[in-house]
């Protein structure tokens, strides 16, 4: 077994910098913070769509529930944080001080049990990881267990997505409702509405989508990112071979629901509020075409699929509004039907073939294409 | 929960929620034998179906302003035509796609879930240009509208009783198409074996076609049947489309009488909750009960064993 000593290829290195250079350094330095906070509300969906990479491009399971992990993390993290912000001294006015005022609405006079974790901070961060990743767990344990896979399991997690929001739009007492959590202010007493404090967000937020991005990167080069591999390509292989099929499967649903959740959390610090809009079908189904637009198995491509439609999302809703679902449409199809590698199956075909000729007195390499490859070439299904 | 109801009223709401639950049924129905055909007989998620059927119920709505219009006289009769023109629109539009996307991702089932959703939102986007963001209602026939009293509690509406009735011909005819016909024979041929089918010398691309086209128009007629009962909007088929898929896995895919069965139970069972909770708790509880059904057992109600 050949696995890679080093942990970045040499092409991977290049693109590790650039997105470092950009994350880091450019934008920070370029935009104004309403964009930077723009930017990254865009990031949040790179946590999303880096799961996705692992279990989506290398693992073969497709989920339209992604959002609903999201949305377990952004709803930890709003709970705690409304908390903080309907202390007894801020909702004085109420019937009931110190609840949250869309309960206080509601006639509900009592904190419900499921949120008084939520008074802890230590606590909170323990959830937004466990919450997703236990529900993850059951739903994977339940599915992968039967040799649920494909096509079904897609359709049930959607149907998950589904439920989640219809209950969190009908229990309006306990959730918010339809207009969500909304009227944050601090965190951990620190003003989370200030430019100042958007500004140490978005690096926090960089450093921990860099921290994932090592997690998911050393996940794909051990035995472990092979096995996943090997499970799309022929399952009942790897099966007869003694491996546990449905353990891996779990472990990369759960991998991908830890990031969504974290993704999630953020999310709700970087825009200051959290809402069903972002965990139903509609939003799950969008989280997968980042991935399948940045190429559905690169990691960087990821990251760099979220940004990009993102901002023509942003742009393109801003100047047309008519055009853009006719452009999202458009680039589901042309995403599966002519890339399907995505951004860096473009890169990998027509860019880097140019430059290694450029560096011609090099030879050209063919290191750790093992992975890349076989989707290009299960890629036309003709 | 029964506590506050006497017996002859708990059996009046049965009996009427009952029927509220069939004429849930009958959209269900209609809606899952479309996506039964494409999705269990070909294997393609089409997460579009639910825009072929809007797409028949603003077919519907064009030839209800037309009559009004131009042949007043024919108006209690409009509606024949209008089923017919929208199963031919879907079933035209539900070809070209065929034609256009499906056949080139065949072997590639979650792409096509995929591909079939962007088309879905640029459908929606279509009809927001075309037909305006509000939701449009038609007018219905004089003869559709009341309803016909059972007895001194219970009260049947004129507009559901035409739609089940509907939906009990459509399957017929769609169960005689599929298993008595001869095309229906080819496309069975196809979905057991493709390549021994190809080599007795059926074409199978163009059974591929027909049977989309079909699934796409029956979609069509479910649109037209639900401006009976509804009003239409751009987005009213993203509502159904899990429902209707879970319908269609529920009831064991590939398997007709499956999907009817389990569009029964799936509708009986929110209706008759609906009355008890919130419409928003029955819906969560019964698409909750499927789920875990499901899990316990994926291959649906009714599995059709075909070897592979």
């Amino acid at each position: 077994m050949i696995i890679n000593s080093r942990f970045f290829d040499r092409s991977e290195l290049i693109g590790f910098i650039a997105l470092a250079l950009l994350l880091f350094i450019i934008l920070p330095l370029t935009l104004d913070i309403f964009r930077l906070n723009l930017v990254a509300k865009y990031l949040t969906y790179a946590f999303v769509a880096i799961g996705l990479v692992l279990c989506w491009g290398y693992g073969g399971i497709l989920s339209l529930g992604q959002g609903v992990f999201f949305g377990l993390g952004g709803y930890c993290m709003a709970m705690y944080l409304k908390l903080e912000a309907s202390s007894v001294a801020n909702t004085k006015i109420q019937s009931t001080p110190g609840i949250p005022d869309f309960m206080d609405w509601n006639q509900i006079t009592e904190l419900p049990m499921f949120w008084k974790p939520f008074h802890s901070f230590p606590l909170t961060l323990l959830a937004i990881i466990l919450v997703p990743g236990i529900f993850a767990f059951i739903i994977g344990a339940a599915m992968f267990k039967r040799r649920v896979g494909g096509v079904y399991f897609a359709i049930i997690t959607q149907a998950i997505a589904a439920i989640l929001t219809i209950l969190i739009v009908g229990q309006q007492g306990y959730t918010g409702g339809i207009n969500g959590i909304t009227d944050l202010r601090t965190l951990h007493g620190w003003d989370i509405r200030t430019d100042h404090a958007k500004f140490i967000l978005y690096f926090v937020e960089v450093l921990l989508l860099f921290g994932c991005i090592v997690v998911a990167q050393f996940i794909r080069l051990t035995k472990l990112g092979r096995i996943l591999v090997a499970m799309r390509e022929k399952e009942d292989r790897v099966r007869f071979s003694g491996y546990s099929v449905a353990n891996f499967k779990i472990f990369a649903f759960c991998v991908a629901a830890v990031f969504a959740a974290i993704g999630g959390a953020l999310f709700t610090l970087e825009v200051g509020f959290m809402s069903p809009s972002f965990v139903g079908i509609v939003p799950s189904i969008e989280m997968v075409i980042y991935t399948a637009v940045g190429g559905r198995m690169s990691i960087f491509g990821a990251v760099w699929g979220s940004l990009l439609v993102n901002f023509a999302k942003t742009s393109l809703s801003e100047s047309f509004p008519q055009l853009w679902l006719f452009g999202l449409g458009a680039l589901f199809i042309a995403v599966v039907l002519l890339f399907p590698g995505g951004l860096s199956g473009i890169w990998q075909d027509y860019v880097q073939p140019r430059i290694d000729r450029l560096i011609s007195s090099r030879k050209p390499k063919s290191g750790n294409g093992w992975a890349d490859k076989s989707v290009a070439d299960s890629a036309p299904a003709e | 929960m029964f506590g506050d109801y006497s017996l002859g009223d708990l059996g009046a709401i049965f009996a009427m929620q009952g029927f509220a639950g069939l004429i849930l049924f009958s959209v269900y129905v209609l809606m899952a034998l479309g996506l039964a055909i494409i999705f269990g007989q070909m294997g393609v998620i089409n997460m579009a179906h639910g825009e072929f059927m809007i797409l028949g119920a603003y077919v519907t709505w064009m030839t209800s302003n037309a009559f009004q219009q131009y042949l007043p006289s024919l108006f209690p009769g409009y509606f024949f035509v209008a089923m017919i023109l929208a199963f031919i629109a879907s079933g035209a539009l539900g070809m070209l796609v065929e034609w256009g996307l499906i056949r080139h991702l065949y072997k590639r089932p979650l792409d096509t879930l995929l591909a079939t959703w962007g088309l879905s939102l640029i459908l929606q986007q279509a009809y927001r240009s075309i037909f305006g963001a509000r939701e449009v209602g038609v007018d219905l026939p004089e003869w559709m509208m009341g309803s016909w009293q059972a007895t001194d509690t219970i009260q049947i509406p004129i507009n559901g009783m035409f739609v089940m009735a509907l939906t009990i011909l459509i399957t017929i005819a769609v169960s005689y198409v599929l298993f008595w016909s001869r095309w229906g024979r080819q496309v069975r041929a196809v979905v057991q074996n493709r390549v021994m089918a190809g080599a007795v010398g059926i074409n199978t691309e163009k059974v591929d076609r027909y049977t989309f086209g079909l699934g796409c128009g029956i979609a069509g007629v479910a649109g037209s049947a639900f401006t009976m009962i509804g009003s239409t909007g751009p987005t009213a088929g993203q509502l159904y489309i899990v429902d209707t898929f879970l319908v269609v896995v529920f009831g064991g895919a590939a398997s007709l009488f499956g999907t009817i069965a389990s569009a029964f139970t799936i509708s009986q069972t929110q209706s008759t909750l609906e009355f008890f909770l919130s419409g928003s708790m029955a819906k969560v509880i019964t698409l909750l009960a499927i789920v875990a059904i499901l899990m316990m057992r994926p291959q649906g109600l009714f599995a059709l064993k075909v070897r592979k």
